[in-house]
């Protein structure tokens, strides 16, 4: 059914029909509403058959969680942020176990300096964590994603994150097509866990594990990421079969026949790159759009194939490995390795700073000439941070940085160093 | 299991002994029909006080729910002398996720359960026991199991106390008691060993959590042990047993005295064993014979500092003086 309704609310209802058995809420912008919906049906019944906890900590949502996927219950929380870095020793401990935890990651920069708004710093730093992470560009894919992940993570026993921008996502109204609960119930079977806590058949799951088998096991996980890789085309198209909506997938290419130079990029920004990609095609660049919605796991083939015919491509990622450059970059690159492409970084909307159509314009412009440069920090105002270089090399104690960058733009005022 | 507060020691004597129960009131460990939930073969330490009190105690909580327990455990000695693979000891459902959330687990477990159980998919029967030692219960573990007494979860979680963290290699807790050596409270300086005014006593801080059960006991009183367990089963909701169980290796114990150092601790009254409900004190085991702390302190090598040439009287006093307040508090004299 076609509803008008916020991103979290959609996601909740998604969740709902999913018929989840435990879910652990704690409270961390942006992803505190899809939590307060589903706490709201478990409350009044709409939701039947689930256990809402209100915890104490995300570590202890997380930790929740696991007792809960451990003891054969579907279980669900929701994070973002540092609430996502504060779980991440359970969340470690979840894929190790392999237990088929969702999760919601109402994608948010990390501080300090503390910022509520959207990047995919949080997820992005648990890439090595065993979880699935997909992202999703819209509500709609969103919605849909979160209904695959539970199929998905209970075929493999692997938890996923479904990855959504925080704010511009989550507390946008949009139309969104809700599926029926005879939809979703043709779609996810009922959860059989591969292990399960049950005193008629004692096992013990956790246990220590020396140099003998340890080696097998983390390999094992990456197989089973591997196997992802063929199941997550098959289960979108299986959900087209059922839902009848193109949702999901592995990547998604957008009017790249043809196209010299393909923007590479995750989540919701894809729709402004699109914009922009569409009325540069009408100016005659030939120009296209390549959306990844697996980051975890990875794929290095489809991206590889998708990038055969191009001449160069740009990642433009809202996250930064610090002393590195681009993350999403490095797997890209990592892919199309041998391939002879031009290939450019582009970090840009960090702690939610807008990405306009204007910016992307202009750069895109300059990558299709062939005059970007290898790294770019989209809209980076060099003036500040060049004065604040200078004001550390005059001063030794030259105070916090933030405080300074922002008194500099004149958004605070406090006494000159 | 029933219970009769009956008297099991001789008259001036420290025996104990089932002989003296008719078979009907004898403890879970004396029948043959036990569970053995924790099997023989581990690799725990001669005379480890934290193997006895987990055998006795989840073996009472698996005669209380005949059988359907499923049990968490915190990372720590209990973990790693049961578990390496493949040689686990455990006979019940078992899981090890973390050293800090073991309370948070066994609440997801719960949680489960009650939609299964709601859903006809399992056993109504089956209930969760959580474990930990001090480290994973008192520091590391205590947001999670605060936040478990706080909602009222349906789990038991069971503390085994034994003043340190000894898996890693006697390294203080804030269980460690005042003046004991440990090391990183060493023997040395001006004020050897652990500071006095540290330390907390979980109990006492889940007793103000007014949860339906909290109780202590220790590996000398396991008749005692086996009923609190037993009670606590009885009750539904968020519950507390804390267990004072010797480690020879970090308190520098001979393993043969494990049981009578417990008992020192409860007979001194530094270790007070009683049970609370809903936040009020319901029960003491009685001091059967006052004795000064110092029979407790000299025997323990985490101790010896404090009886060298020159006893150190000051130090000792102020323990004797935790005691003597422990044993008003509680009403340790008396008993109730």
């Amino acid at each position: 059914m076609l509803k008008q309704m916020e991103g979290s609310r959609a996601v909740a209802e998604a969740i709902a029909l999913c018929r989840p058995e435990v879910i652990c809420a704690y409270p961390i912008s942006p992803q505190t509403h899809i939590v307060e919906a589903l706490g709201e049906m478990v409350k009044d019944a709409t939701l039947g058959d689930c256990e809402y906890i209100n915890v104490e900590s995300e570590f202890a949502a997380m930790s929740v969680a696991i007792g809960a996927s451990a003891a054969g219950a579907r279980s669900y929380t929701a994070t973002a942020s540092q609430g996502l870095l504060y779980m991440v020793e359970a969340v470690y401990n979840a894929s190790g176990l392999g237990l088929p935890i969702v999760m919601t990651v109402a994608n948010r920069a990390i501080g300090a300096p503390i910022n509520i708004w959207n990047d995919h710093s949080d997820s992005l730093s648990q890439r090595d964590s065993g979880w699935l992470q997909l992202f999703a560009e819209t509500n709609q894919e969103a919605l849909d994603l979160h209904i695959q992940a539970f199929k998905l993570a209970e075929e493999l026993s692997l938890p996923i994150m479904v990855c959504m921008d925080g704010f511009i996502l989550t507390h946008a109204y949009e139309r969104v097509d809700m599926p029926t609960q005879q939809q979703v119930d043709q779609y996810l079977p009922p959860y059989e866990p591969r292990q399960v806590l049950d005193p008629a058949e004692p096992v013990s799951i956790g246990a220590m594990v020396g140099p003998e088998a340890f080696m097998e096991v983390r390999y094992l996980a990456h197989a089973k990421q591997m196997q992802a890789l063929e199941r997550i085309p098959q289960l979108a198209e299986e959900f087209q079969a059922v839902f009848g909506r193109d949702s999901g997938g592995l990547i998604r290419s957008y009017r790249t026949e043809d196209a010299e130079t393909i923007i590479i990029a995750m989540g919701s920004v894809l729709g402004t790159i699109k914009d922009t990609v569409d009325a540069m095609r009408e100016q005659g660049h030939k120009i296209g759009v390549l959306g990844i919605t697996s980051f975890r796991p990875f794929p290095y083939a489809a991206v590889a194939a998708a990038l055969k015919d191009c001449q160069r491509f740009v990642v433009l990622e809202k996250s930064l490995a610090v002393g590195g450059g681009g993350i999403v970059a490095t797997d890209v690159r990592l892919a199309c390795t041998g391939m002879g492409l031009q290939g450019h970084t582009v970090i840009a909307g960090l702690g939610g700073r807008a990405i306009t159509v204007k910016s992307l314009t202009a750069l895109f412009e300059k990558a299709c000439a062939g005059e970007l440069e290898l790294n770019t920090f989209l809209d980076l105002d060099w003036k500040a941070v060049n004065k604040q270089l200078e004001r550390e090399k005059q001063v030794r104690r030259s105070g916090p940085i933030a405080e300074n960058l922002l008194r500099d733009a004149g958004v605070v005022a406090a006494r000159n160093y | 299991m029933s219970f009769q507060p009956i008297k099991f020691y001789q008259t001036g004597t420290f025996t104990v002994g089932n002989r003296l129960l008719a078979p009907e009131e004898r403890s879970v460990q004396a029948s043959d029909k036990r569970y053995n939930s924790i099997n023989s073969g581990h690799r725990a330490c001669q005379g480890c006080g934290e193997a006895l009190g987990a055998r006795y105690a989840i073996d009472a909580a698996m005669e209380a729910t005949q059988g359907q327990l499923i049990c968490a455990n915190a990372t720590g000695c209990l973990e790693v002398f049961s578990t390496p693979y493949p040689e686990t000891s455990w006979q019940i459902p078992w899981v090890h996720s973390l050293f800090g959330n073991t309370a948070a687990v066994a609440t997801g477990i719960a949680a489960a359960l009650k939609v299964k159980q709601k859903k006809g998919e399992r056993n109504p029967a089956i209930r969760v026991v959580a474990q930990g030692g001090d480290g994973g219960t008192t520091d590391i573990g205590f947001g999670c199991l605060s936040g478990m007494f706080e909602r009222n979860d349906d789990v038991l979680y069971i503390c085994y106390d034994n003043g340190g963290y000894m898996n890693t290699g006697v390294q203080r807790s804030s269980a460690t008691p005042p003046a004991a050596r440990t090391a990183t409270t060493m023997a040395v300086g001006s004020e050897p060993g652990n500071a006095f005014g540290q330390g907390k006593f979980v109990p006492a801080i889940a007793m103000a959590h007014e949860i339906p059960y909290v109780a202590t006991a220790t590996v000398a009183d396991l008749r005692d042990l086996e009923a609190k367990v037993s009670r606590a089963m009885e009750l539904r909701g968020a519950r507390y047993i804390h267990i004072l169980v010797p480690c020879p290796l970090g308190w520098g114990t001979a393993s043969s005295e494990t049981i009578k150092i417990a008992r020192l601790a409860k007979e001194t009254g530094l270790f007070p064993v009683f049970s609370a409900e809903y936040g009020e004190q319901k029960s003491a085991l009685a001091i059967r014979q006052k004795l000064p702390v110092e029979d407790y302190l000299r025997p323990q090598k985490r101790y010896a500092h404090l009886f060298g040439k020159q006893p150190d009287v000051q130090v000792i006093a102020k323990l004797q003086a935790l005691a003597d307040r422990n044993i008003r508090k509680y009403n340790l004299l008396e008993g109730l």
